[in-house]
């Protein structure tokens, strides 16, 4: 698959600000939340979700008639998505609200903690299995690809939370969340192996044979119906050499995982604030590689009926 | 038929077209055909992007290919007209956020609302076949229509109602009609001369169904296998 930025940017920052929710929601709940922060946290939430879905509006044909895709929510994991996401940005600004005018009334940030913690994983459920229902790209159609989209997402989430709790002046909250970042970042390397090592192994079901019917066993294309390529050669293949694929897969293992590793390590021995801004600048670069690579690795069944122009 | 069983979810009609390897010369007239009853049809107009130039490219909703079977001295050249294959169970309609893709519940043919479009592509990704095209200037998703701005037109003398593809084709490479009705013509090619569906691995249980080739012996030509 060709990867499309504005889904790559809105991936990679909504799942970001759900980590952020999520991690603020849950030292709420252990009752170890960021004092004077947490509401200008909340609104940076709220301000990351916006720009996502900013940034999602960019893939679509006819911006103007995105309310439609609300409709079809009994069958679309697309449509449950564009309903639960302006639904999870309402929570989260409302939680900030309540933050900011009553931070006092303990038992209600609670609950709005609570919905928000819900709602975060419930869009990351939504958004992976708009991926993992397509059976036919099997690179997707696993439950890992649910798993990763909550492993990184909270993994963002934890590093980013680090990184502006120190720009707030909240040190005490980012030196409690570094073993928590370190553990995140360790746990979303791991799973997102796991489905690397898995698409490594993949043999893909459909071959030239089953997609043509004809059974000779030597069978190559020869032309594929068009000289100036079409919406199938743009679309579904991402023009990058084997070697550029590959240097990504290394690559954002490298800035999104390895690097935040070590420099959330620092961060915690030395307590250094430059440390998070660091883990964080690598660790959102990572994450850009990670995504282009998640779709670019995605192989389309169509693209055996586009193998040859002549 | 007296011995109806009562299927429901299954559709009393099912349109699709037969396509005959067997005759088909590859000379693309299928396509331009199609072109050109589409890009002044319901579902046009269909974009053209440097039609003149180097790199012509363009909505298509069906295009003919061409692959090479077997080894010399057996070599085989195999053309395939390749369109949307209207699927009994298409993958393509359910993820459509805003119900713009919908099956003919009356015959099965599986279209795109322009209207209701927001032009996502998610339908496309979600084709196994490739069978999709995103049109580049009206900004929507578009796909083979069966021609049915064209095949219920009483306005045109009856034999003309079929899509254009169809008629269009010089050597009667392409059947169309009811798959469901087992006395159509399509539904006995698909019986008596081995007709298969596209990609059976994914279960999208495509209607439209391709004739195999079937090869016949030079004399004096040790015996080739069907391919």
């Amino acid at each position: 698959m060709k990867p499309a930025a504005s889904i790559v940017l809105f991936t990679t920052i909504a799942g970001a600000a759900q980590g952020v929710a999520v991690v603020l929601g849950l030292a709420t709940l252990a009752g170890h939340a960021p004092g004077a922060g947490l509401s200008p946290m909340l609104w940076t939430v709220v301000g990351l979700l916006v720009v996502a879905l900013a940034a999602s509006f960019f893939h679509l044909g006819h911006p103007l008639r995105a309310w439609r895709a609300i409709l079809m929510w009994r069958t679309s994991w697309m449509s449950r998505e564009v309903i639960l996401l302006p639904v999870f940005i309402v929570l989260v600004a409302a939680w900030a609200v309540q933050s900011a005018i009553a931070p006092s009334q303990r038992s209600s940030g609670q609950v709005l903690a609570l919905f928000v913690i819900a709602g975060a994983f419930a869009l990351w459920y939504c958004t992976a299995m708009i991926y993992v229902c397509i059976r036919f790209i099997q690179e997707w159609a696993h439950p890992i690809t649910i798993v990763n989209y909550m492993t990184l997402g909270i993994a963002s989430g934890l590093v980013l939370a680090g990184a502006l709790a120190v720009l707030m002046g909240e040190q005490e909250f980012a030196a409690r969340l570094a073993p928590f970042a370190v553990a995140s970042t360790a746990l979303a390397w791991f799973t997102r192996a796991l489905s690397l090592r898995r698409n490594a192994r993949l043999v893909p079901k459909s071959t030239i044979q089953s997609a043509t019917g004809i059974k000779s066993a030597r069978l190559v294309q020869k032309s594929m119906g068009m000289t100036g390529g079409s919406f199938n050669t743009r679309e579904f293949f991402h023009g990058a050499s084997l070697r550029a694929l590959r240097c990504a897969k290394l690559g954002f293992q490298v800035l999104a995982f390895a690097l935040p590793l070590l420099l959330l390590g620092w961060a915690q021995i030395a307590g250094s604030g430059s440390a998070w801004a660091l883990a964080l600048l690598s660790h959102s670069l990572g994450m850009l590689a990670e995504r282009w690579f998640f779709f670019a690795q995605a192989r389309h069944p169509q693209n055996i009926y586009y193998a040859v122009v002549s | 038929m007296t011995d109806q069983q009562p299927v429901p979810e299954t559709l009393a009609k099912q349109l699709a077209l037969v396509i005959d390897l067997n005759v088909c010369v590859g000379c693309h007239a299928c396509v331009t055909s199609c072109k050109e009853w589409n890009t002044s049809g319901a579902a046009g107009p269909l974009a053209d992007f440097n039609p003149y130039g180097a790199k012509p490219t363009g909505t298509f909703f069906n295009r003919v290919q061409t692959y090479e079977a077997e080894a010399f001295p057996d070599t085989q050249t195999i053309h395939f007209p390749k369109s949307c294959l209207h699927c009994e169970d298409p993958p393509c309609v359910p993820v459509c956020p805003t119900g713009a893709s919908y099956t003919r519940k009356e015959d099965g043919i599986v279209l795109v609302d322009a209207d209701k479009c927001i032009g996502c592509k998610y339908c496309s990704w979600a084709c196994p076949y490739g069978a999709r095209e995103f049109d580049e200037e009206s900004k929507v998703m578009t796909k083979c229509t069966l021609c049915v701005d064209r095949i219920y037109d009483e306005l045109l003398p009856e034999q003309d109602r079929k899509p254009a593809c169809v008629k269009a084709c010089p050597t009667g490479a392409r059947l169309f009609g009811d798959v469901k009705d087992s006395n159509s013509e399509v539904s006995r090619a698909i019986r008596e001369r081995g007709g298969y569906q596209l990609m059976p691995e994914w279960e999208t249980q495509p209607a439209n169904h391709y004739l195999p080739r079937i090869v016949t012996q030079a004399p004096g030509s040790s015996a080739p296998e069907s391919p």
